[in-house]
């Protein structure tokens, strides 16, 4: 009984890490987008989708390695997030009169993006559920079964969140990221190319949604309509750990995997209600977040 | 002065005019043209009520679904228990109580929590419906008792008109311009002796009052409603985008967005099925980049260019 409950336990921390390290990864790119170049994309999650789909076309149509695939759509993604930052945001940024106005203007232009990205999926891949299976054999850990791939998209996960927090602490152009994300004024008069960082920024938020897309691809079924859920979570997971700090993003995506995993235990139908229920307690009560100041 | 008191007189004439025609909508037009029209003026209540309280505070709430979707789950409750007018009356009631709780809470947060707190609550109440109808009712859609074509446009032609009548007194009051000292700073509204949360809670909720009437109304049309339906994010983004897209400042710019806007997705719909999403997203982006005052914003500042050319050339 006791080795029983032990394992269920388990169970449930491993399958909420294992959300967790994609809400985790897809949180980081968004904190990105809205923390430093101020764009609160509604879009993210059709970038994931994207990468999702990528994934998934390489694996079934070419027989590339979904891990090896992160080195194509991962690319792919980043472009497109740097192109619209270049093009439609930089000239929102410069024609709204205010900080507010721009990014008002910029959430309605990413929902607009919305459309237009789903749209071209649905015409490209069609509307339907779609899967793959990838290393879809299960390890004993302690009496417990893992599926092999669920364990490496959680390994995956973890590894991209790192390097890219390695890469904006030890790196000239994380320095002047963060320098941006502090004060984009001052960081311009320091000599920051603020507008090409700020797009290179938006540029990796949607590279981090593509590689959460591809995990997301390995051990979930996908489906041109995906987005929105995914985008409202990535949401959630920034307000949980302060908006704009990566590693805040890191331990609230993590969180709410936990979180999200018990729940389902308890009560599947719940789980999404959780997460709205926890992110409006602490827009009221804490609105900078659990590792805010 | 005479100036303006003749084109109040005309603009008032042509109000009537207006009326008049659309009232007698559904004696001579076929069904299509009638359920099309009754779904723009659906859009127009939306997009109109949206800017009572967004357009002079700034803040952009994106709730809409969330009331409307209150006055949908009344009108299904409720079913054919009560007439229509006492349906319309109390969805309007529950989603203004709902959005008194909601301002009463969230009002003291500060520009895009807002937006984020106001959206995660359409989400929070479309699951938990979905929860709550599959675990204690065993079913996620109820059937609303039918109310016919006629009668639920005229029901939204109605509350149109209350609230075109609403949104002159607010203007012309002093709650009005208090509003409008809120939106551009809010301490210094405080200041001169605003009570800035009461006033914003007081008029949120008025603005839900004719979002959930509308949804109350619509669902008689819809007769089969689920929690997807009632409470799709779309009602809460796409009269923003009405709003903005007609020009959020006088009254009548919402209103010609919100029929621009539903003739369109109903045109692209039927005609590009496929591509619809696609062309609807295209004209959203274009329309935030080059009209950021909107089409009236736009014209004012054509005819304002044309005008200056004629006077060059004479």
């Amino acid at each position: 009984m006791g080795s029983c409950m032990i394992v269920t336990i388990l169970d449930i921390v491993i399958s909420g890490l294992l959300l967790g390290g994609i809400y985790a990864v897809t949180a980081v790119g968004l904190s990105l987008q809205y923390g430093v170049a101020r764009v609160l994309n509604i879009a993210h999650g059709e970038f994931i989708m994207l990468g999702a789909f990528i994934t998934f076309t390489l694996y079934t149509r070419l027989g590339i390695d979904p891990l090896i695939s992160f080195a194509i759509c991962g690319p792919v993604v980043f472009a497109v997030g740097f192109v619209l930052y270049r093009t439609l945001f930089t000239r929102l940024r410069n024609t709204s009169p205010t900080a507010g106005a721009f990014e008002g203007n910029s959430m309605l232009a990413c929902f607009g993006l919305l459309f237009i990205i789903q749209n071209l999926a649905i015409l490209i891949w069609g509307a339907d559920i779609k899967g793959y299976s990838y290393l879809a054999f299960s390890v004993d850990f302690w009496g417990a079964r893992f599926a092999v791939n669920r364990l490496v998209t959680l390994g995956f996960a973890v590894a991209i969140c790192l390097v890219f927090y390695f890469f904006l602490a030890n790196t000239r152009l994380g320095k002047a990221i963060r320098a941006a994300a502090q004060d984009p004024e001052t960081a311009g008069l320091m000599g920051v190319r603020i507008n090409q960082v700020l797009a290179l920024c938006f540029g990796f938020g949607a590279l981090m949604a593509g590689l959460g897309g591809a995990l997301i691809s390995i051990s979930y079924k996908i489906q041109p309509t995906m987005g929105l859920e995914y985008t409202m979570i990535a949401l959630i997971v920034i307000v949980l750990g302060g908006l704009g700090s990566i590693p805040g993003s890191f331990v609230g995506g993590l969180v709410l995997g936990l979180v999200g995993s018990i729940v389902t235990h308890v009560e599947p139908g719940l789980s999404l209600v959780a997460y709205y229920v926890i992110f409006m307690l602490l827009l009221l009560i804490r609105p900078t977040g659990i590792l805010g100041k | 002065m005479e100036k303006k008191t003749s084109k109040r007189v005309f603009a008032i004439g042509l109000t009537l005019l207006i009326l008049a025609l659309a009232a007698a909508v559904p004696v001579y037009a076929p069904v299509y043209t009638v359920i099309l029209i009754t779904s723009i003026l659906m859009y127009m209540i939306i997009a109109v009520s949206w800017t009572i309280f967004s357009g002079p505070t700034g803040y952009i709430s994106l709730a809409s679904a969330a009331f409307f979707g209150a006055g949908i789950y009344t009108a299904a409750i409720l079913g054919s228990a009560v007439p229509l007018p006492l349906v319309i009356l109390l969805g309007a009631l529950v989603s203004s109580c709902l959005a008194l709780l909601v301002g009463g809470l969230t009002l003291r947060l500060k520009g895009i929590y807002f937006v984020m707190f106001t959206f995660g609550l359409v989400e929070l109440l479309l699951h938990f419906i979905l929860w709550w109808e599959v675990t204690m009712c065993g079913t996620t859609g109820r059937v609303v008792p039918p109310a016919g074509n006629a009668t639920v446009f005229y029901a939204m032609l109605t509350i149109l008109v209350v609230l075109i009548l609403t949104v002159f007194l607010i203007r012309r009051s002093r709650y009005g311009m208090a509003l409008q000292s809120v939106g551009e700073n809010e301490e210094a509204a405080a200041h001169a002796g605003v009570h800035v949360t009461a006033l914003k809670v007081v008029i949120y909720s008025v603005s839900a009052l004719f979002m959930g009437a509308a949804g109350a109304a619509m669902a008689t049309r819809w007769t089969y409603i689920d929690p997807r339906i009632a409470f799709n994010p779309l009602i809460s983004f796409v009269p923003v985008l009405m709003a903005i897209f007609g020009g959020i400042r006088p009254i009548y710019g919402p209103i010609i967005g919100a029929a621009i806007f539903t003739y369109l997705e109903e045109f692209l719909i039927t005609r590009f099925p496929y591509y619809y999403m696609l062309i609807f997203g295209i004209i959203m982006v274009v329309a935030i980049l080059y009209m950021p005052d909107g089409l009236v914003g736009l014209t004012r500042r054509v005819w304002k260019r044309m005008s200056r050319s004629r006077h060059a050339h004479t």
